[in-house]
C-alpha cells in the first residue's frame, strides 16, 4: 500500500453534501477487472455533458483547479455503494487527501486501504477551506498526518482526529493482510473453538 | 450475573479472535458472499501474493449485478466487458475452490436474496460481502456488513477483518404499522427522520412491536435500507419467525445440530437493561405509504403530500441540495406527488424482490392493465423466487396486466446490465437508491413499496395504495 505522511497540494472545492459513490464513479465503469485507470471516469456524469464534451460549470473542469490533489467537500462524502472503485478513481485522478465534515464508513475504510487520506474537519473549518479555494487562485494546503493537521501559508491551521492504528498503518504503508497473518496461531485456535452450526451444513 | 449485553455485543464478543494492544480487534468472519463486480481485483491480489482462500467452505459466490434478465440473453452475455467480469469470477472460483452459483444454476440470484433463502445466513454469525446492502442479512440477528475490495481480499486470505468497534443505535418502532404501510415505508420513514448519515458509525438494532410483527421478508427490507441511513449494519433479534423461516433450508443446521443451534440463538436477543449508545423512537401509527421526491433516500414524503419547497429547509446546505435535486428530478415545489406521472416501473432488487413482495404487487395488478404510457417490469430476486412465483401463477397475473416478467438479477436497481432508464425517464422503483443516474444516466428514480409501484404502473402516476380497488 502507498504510504501517506505529508502532502502539499492544490485544493479543489466541491461544495456538495452527500456525494455518493455512484457519482464518484458511475456503474458503467465498474466492469473492468483492474485496479487502475479509473481516473478518466471520475465524476463522469458531472464532468461531461450528454455530447461527451466537458461541462464547463463543473468545478474540476475549471482550469484554476487543474492538478488539484486535495478535494474539499460537504458532509457524508462517499455514501452509498461499497465500490472501492471510488477511491481508486479519486487517487488515479491525482487526489491524495479528501477533507470533509464527515465520511460514509465503508468509503473511509476503502480510502485508508489505498493510502488516500480522509480528513474530518469541523463544518466551519471546511467552510473556510471551500471559501479560500474559490477565492484564491492556486490555493494550496499541507495535510500533515504525522502532526494530524491541515495548514496553509496564511495562518489556517486545523487539527484532525485519526485513530493511532490507522495513522501508523498509513504512515508506514503497511501490508494489511501480512499483519493479520502474524496472528495465524490465534486464528487457528479460534477456528477450533467455533460452533459447528456456524458453518454451513454440507448437503 | 454478567453485565446485560445487546445482540450486537454478544455477536461481537463471540467473534473476537484477538485484540492486539493498540490495534482494532481481529474479528472472525463466518460467511463471505462474493459477486462478480467487487471481487476480481481481490482474487488478483491473492494470486500476486501467492495466497490461497483460507476457508472456501465459508465462501459462496454468485453472479447478479451484470447478468441480463432476458432469458434469451442469459447464455451469452453480449456486453463483452460484463462477460469478462462474469468469466473472471468463474475462473477465480475454479482456481480457488470457491462454490459458485452460476447464471444457469437453480440457486442463482441477488446475493442478499440467496444467502437467506439457502439457509446460509443464520443468527449469531458474522457475514460480509463486497456490497453495501449486506446489511440485509442482519434481519436474522447476524452481524452483516458491506466491505470494499481490499477487505474482500483480506477476508479471502485470512477469514478475518480488523474492525474498529462501532457504536450501537436502537431504533424502537412503537405501535403497529397501519394498513397499506409496509417495511419499505417504515425504512424510508426512519431515514427521512434520522437522515442519510443519521446512523454513521453505528450498528442499528430494530426493535419494538411493529418490527416483531414483520415477516422475515419485511425484516430483510428494513435491514437492507440501514446503509441508506449511513449505518454499518442493521439487525433484528432472532425469534420464532426467524427459526420457522430457516428450518429445513438447504444449508441450515439439521437434526441435533438444529436443536443445539436454536437453543443458542435464543440467547442472542439483547438482555433487559442492555445499554445502547443511542435510542431513536418511531411511531409506527404515524407512518403512511412513502414516495421519494429527490436524489437521496432521505428526500421522502408520504403519498398524500406535495413536493416540498426548498426555501422551507432550515440550512443553506439542505436548501441548495433540495434545489439541485428538484432540478434533476424535473419537479416543481408544491406539486401533489400523486399528480406526478411515471413512464417506467421497476419491481425488483435486494430490497423488494422476494416472494412476499411479488405477491403484494401481483395482488394490486390483478384484473388491471398497465397504463399505455408505462413500461413496467418485474425482476424476481432469485431463481428460486421466480420459480415459487410461477408456481403460484403470479407471472400470469403480471403478464396479463402488461408487466414484463424477467429472469433474476440486480437489473435496473443499478443498471449494470442492459436494463436502464433513458435520460429523463421517470421510474417508480422498489429498489433502494434514488441517486442521480443510479438507474441510468439522467434517469429519475422514485423509491416506493412493491404495492405502490404496481399501482403507479397501472395508474400512470403515484396513487395512495390505501384507496386501491383490489380485484381479487
Ligand atoms: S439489487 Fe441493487 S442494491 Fe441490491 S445488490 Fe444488486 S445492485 Fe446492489
Amino acid at each position: 500500500m502507498q504510504a501517506f505522511q505529508l502532502h502539499t497540494g492544490r485544493v479543489a472545492p466541491l461544495n456538495r453534501a452527500n456525494v455518493d459513490t455512484d457519482q464518484i464513479i458511475p456503474k458503467q465503469f465498474l466492469k473492468r477487472i483492474e485496479r487502475s485507470g479509473y481516473g478518466q471516469f471520475l465524476f463522469y456524469d458531472w464532468r461531461y455533458l450528454a455530447d461527451g464534451k466537458p461541462d464547463p460549470s463543473f468545478i474540476l473542469n475549471h482550469p484554476r483547479y487543474a492538478g488539484a490533489s486535495v478535494l474539499v467537500a460537504g458532509r457524508n462524502f462517499g455514501c452509498g455503494s461499497s465500490r472501492e472503485h471510488a477511491p481508486w478513481a479519486l487517487q488515479d485522478y491525482g487526489f491524495r487527501a479528501i477533507i470533509a465534515p464527515s465520511f460514509a464508513d465503508i468509503f473511509a475504510t476503502n480510502c485508508t486501504k489505498n493510502g488516500l487520506l480522509p480528513v474530518v474537519l469541523s463544518d466551519p473549518e471546511v467552510a473556510k477551506l471551500l471559501l479560500n479555494a474559490s477565492q484564491f487562485e492556486g490555493y494550496f494546503v499541507t495535510v500533515d498526518l504525522e502532526k494530524r493537521e491541515v495548514r496553509d501559508q496564511s495562518g489556517f491551521l486545523a487539527h484532525f482526529e485519526i485513530d493511532d492504528f490507522k495513522r501508523k498503518f498509513l504512515l508506514e504503508g503497511l501490508d494489511d493482510i501480512g499483519l493479520t497473518l502474524q496472528h495465524e496461531p490465534d486464528i487457528t485456535a479460534y477456528e477450533r473453538g467455533r460452533k459447528t452450526f456456524a458453518t454451513p451444513a454440507s448437503t | 450475573m454478567s453485565r446485560p449485553r445487546t445482540l450486537f455485543e454478544k455477536i461481537w464478543d463471540d467473534h473476537v479472535v484477538c485484540q492486539p494492544a493498540g490495534e482494532p480487534a481481529l474479528l472472525y468472519i463466518d460467511l463471505h458472499l462474493v459477486h462478480e463486480v467487487t471481487s476480481p481485483q481481490a482474487f488478483e491480489g491473492l494470486r500476486l501474493a501467492g495466497r490461497r482462500v483460507r476457508r472456501p467452505d465459508l465462501t459462496f459466490a454468485t453472479v447478479d449485478h451484470n447478468v441480463p434478465t432476458l432469458a434469451a440473453e442469459r447464455s451469452i452475455i453480449r456486453d463483452p466487458i460484463a462477460a469478462q467480469q462474469v468469466n473472471a469470477l468463474r475462473r477465480n472460483c475454479r482456481d480457488f475452490g470457491v462454490p459458485l452459483f452460476d447464471i444457469d444454476s437453480a440457486e442463482q440470484g441477488i446475493v442478499h436474496v440467496i444467502g437467506p433463502e439457502l439457509g446460509l445466513t443464520r443468527p449469531g454469525i458474522t457475514l460480509v460481502c463486497g456490497d453495501s446492502h449486506t446489511s440485509t442479512h442482519g434481519a436474522f440477528g447476524a452481524l452483516a456488513f458491506g466491505i470494499g475490495t481490499s477487505e474482500v481480499e483480506h477476508v479471502l486470505a485470512t477469514q478475518c477483518l480488523r474492525q474498529q468497534r462501532p457504536k450501537t443505535l436502537q431504533v424502537l418502532v412503537r405501535g403497529s404499522l397501519p394498513n397499506g404501510v409496509t417495511a419499505k415505508d417504515l425504512a424510508l420513514g426512519i431515514i427521512g427522520s434520522i437522515s442519510t448519515d443519521g446512523a454513521t458509525g453505528h450498528v442499528i438494532e430494530y426493535a419494538g412491536e411493529a418490527v416483531r410483527a414483520l415477516s422475515m421478508e419485511g425484516r430483510m427490507t428494513l435491514c437492507n435500507m440501514s446503509i441508506e441511513a449511513g449505518a454499518r449494519a442493521g439487525m433484528v433479534a432472532p425469534d420464532e419467525t426467524t427459526f420457522a423461516y430457516l428450518r429445513g433450508r438447504r444449508f441450515a443446521p439439521k437434526g441435533a445440530a438444529w436443536n443445539e443451534a436454536v437453543a443458542c440463538w435464543k440467547t442472542l436477543p439483547s438482555d433487559p437493561g442492555a445499554q445502547f449508545d443511542r435510542v431513536v423512537e418511531i411511531d409506527a401509527a404515524a407512518l403512511a405509504p412513502a414516495v421519494t421526491w429527490g436524489t437521496s433516500p432521505g428526500m421522502v414524503i408520504s403519498v398524500t403530500e406535495r413536493v416540498p419547497d426548498p426555501q422551507r429547509f432550515p440550512s443553506e446546505v439542505e436548501r441548495s441540495a433540495a434545489l439541485r435535486a428538484l432540478e434533476y428530478m424535473g419537479l416543481r415545489p408544491g406539486t401533489p406527488i400523486q399528480e406526478v406521472p411515471v413512464n417506467r416501473v421497476f419491481i425488483g432488487s435486494c430490497t423488494n424482490a422476494r416472494l412476499e413482495d411479488l405477491r403484494a404487487a401481483a395482488r394490486v395488478a390483478k384484473g388491471h392493465k398497465v397504463s399505455s404510457k408505462v413500461i413496467a417490469m418485474v425482476v424476481p430476486g432469485s431463481h428460486a423466487v421466480k420459480q415459487a412465483a410461477e408456481q403460484e401463477k403470479l407471472d400470469q397475473v403480471f403478464r396479463e396486466a402488461g408487466f414484463e416478467w424477467r429472469e433474476s438479477g440486480c437489473s435496473m436497481c443499478l443498471g449494470m446490465n442492459p436494463d436502464i432508464l433513458q435520460p429523463l425517464e421517470r421510474c417508480a422503483s422498489t429498489s433502494n437508491r434514488n441517486f442521480e443516474g443510479r438507474q441510468g444516466t439522467r434517469g429519475r428514480t422514485h423509491l416506493v413499496s412493491p404495492a405502490m409501484a404496481a399501482a403507479a404502473a397501472i395508474a400512470g402516476h403515484f396513487v395512495d395504495i390505501r384507496s386501491w380497488e383490489y380485484r381479487d
